[in-house]
């Protein structure tokens, strides 16, 4: 499945990072301990996190996450959009929160 | 057999650039793709690089990240100037942490960084003096 593919079945907002909306997806992380997801994060997971400083970009960017889908409307500061438009990481946007997220992708076999 | 060096690179790091930090990671990682070196590596070297490079953002006055590449192996030296860890052996335990409120608050300070990058790594070394600096060797193999 394609990041652009969960944008539309979940209506998010894309914030930044447009270019890599053609990325792959495949598993979801949730976490918002920085070290915990650099250890266990997967390539091409989409990553549910509230935090919203521009390093959440470099930690995507290392581990290759298909996408980062803040939750519960939280706005994203505009160094991080900027960053995340840099490497081309999509950066999306949800009224929902992290759980109904996950239950969201999971009934799209994410 | 002695194994030649192939390259160095080497990145300063800034103190409290949360902005920049990643950077060094990210550009190493970009050359060893360039390399291609086997991405299950890469991926280690990214996660010991990455922390080795927040704790200097975090904890240190500012230091740099140095990775020399040679053929079968990489040797990372992450140096900063202190303030130095006054007790290592308590610094490696997981769940420890002196991170302030707002490093805590921007999801690092687990008391994480320094288990993981020895985790990652293939050998480990870890020095310090207070006052004056830390010094982490951190050497991955690529096979």
């Amino acid at each position: 499945m394609k990041v652009k593919d969960i944008v539309d079945a979940l209506k998010l907002r894309v914030l930044a990072g447009e270019k890599g909306l053609n990325r792959e997806a495949n598993g979801v992380y949730t976490c918002d301990l920085l070290s915990w997801v650099m250890s266990h994060g997967k390539k091409n997971n989409v990553w549910i996190t509230v935090q919203i400083h521009p390093n959440i970009v470099a930690v995507a960017s290392l581990l290759e996450f298909s996408c980062i889908i803040i939750p519960e409307n939280i706005s994203v500061e505009e160094t991080t959009l900027t960053k995340a438009n840099e490497e081309n990481i999509p950066i999306l946007q949800s009224n929902l929160n992290a759980y109904e997220i996950c239950v969201e992708l999971n009934k799209l076999g994410v | 057999m002695l194994m030649e060096e192939l390259l160095s690179v080497k990145y300063d790091v800034i103190s409290g650039d949360f902005i920049r930090g990643g950077e060094a990671s990210s550009n190493l990682k970009k050359l060893l793709n360039q390399l291609g070196i086997r991405s299950d590596v890469v991926k280690r070297i990214c996660v010991a690089c990455y922390e080795a490079e927040m704790n200097i953002v975090i904890h240190s006055v500012g230091g740099y990240i140095q990775a020399k590449i040679y053929n079968d192996r990489i040797e990372i030296i992450a140096y900063d100037n202190g303030p130095g860890i006054p007790d290592i052996e308590l610094a490696m335990q997981e769940g420890y942490s002196t991170a302030s409120e707002i490093a805590r608050e921007m999801g690092f300070g687990g008391g994480m960084g320094l288990p993981n990058i020895k985790r990652s790594s293939d050998e480990f070394y870890i020095t310090s003096e207070v006052g004056k600096y830390t010094k982490l060797k951190i050497i991955i193999y690529f096979d």
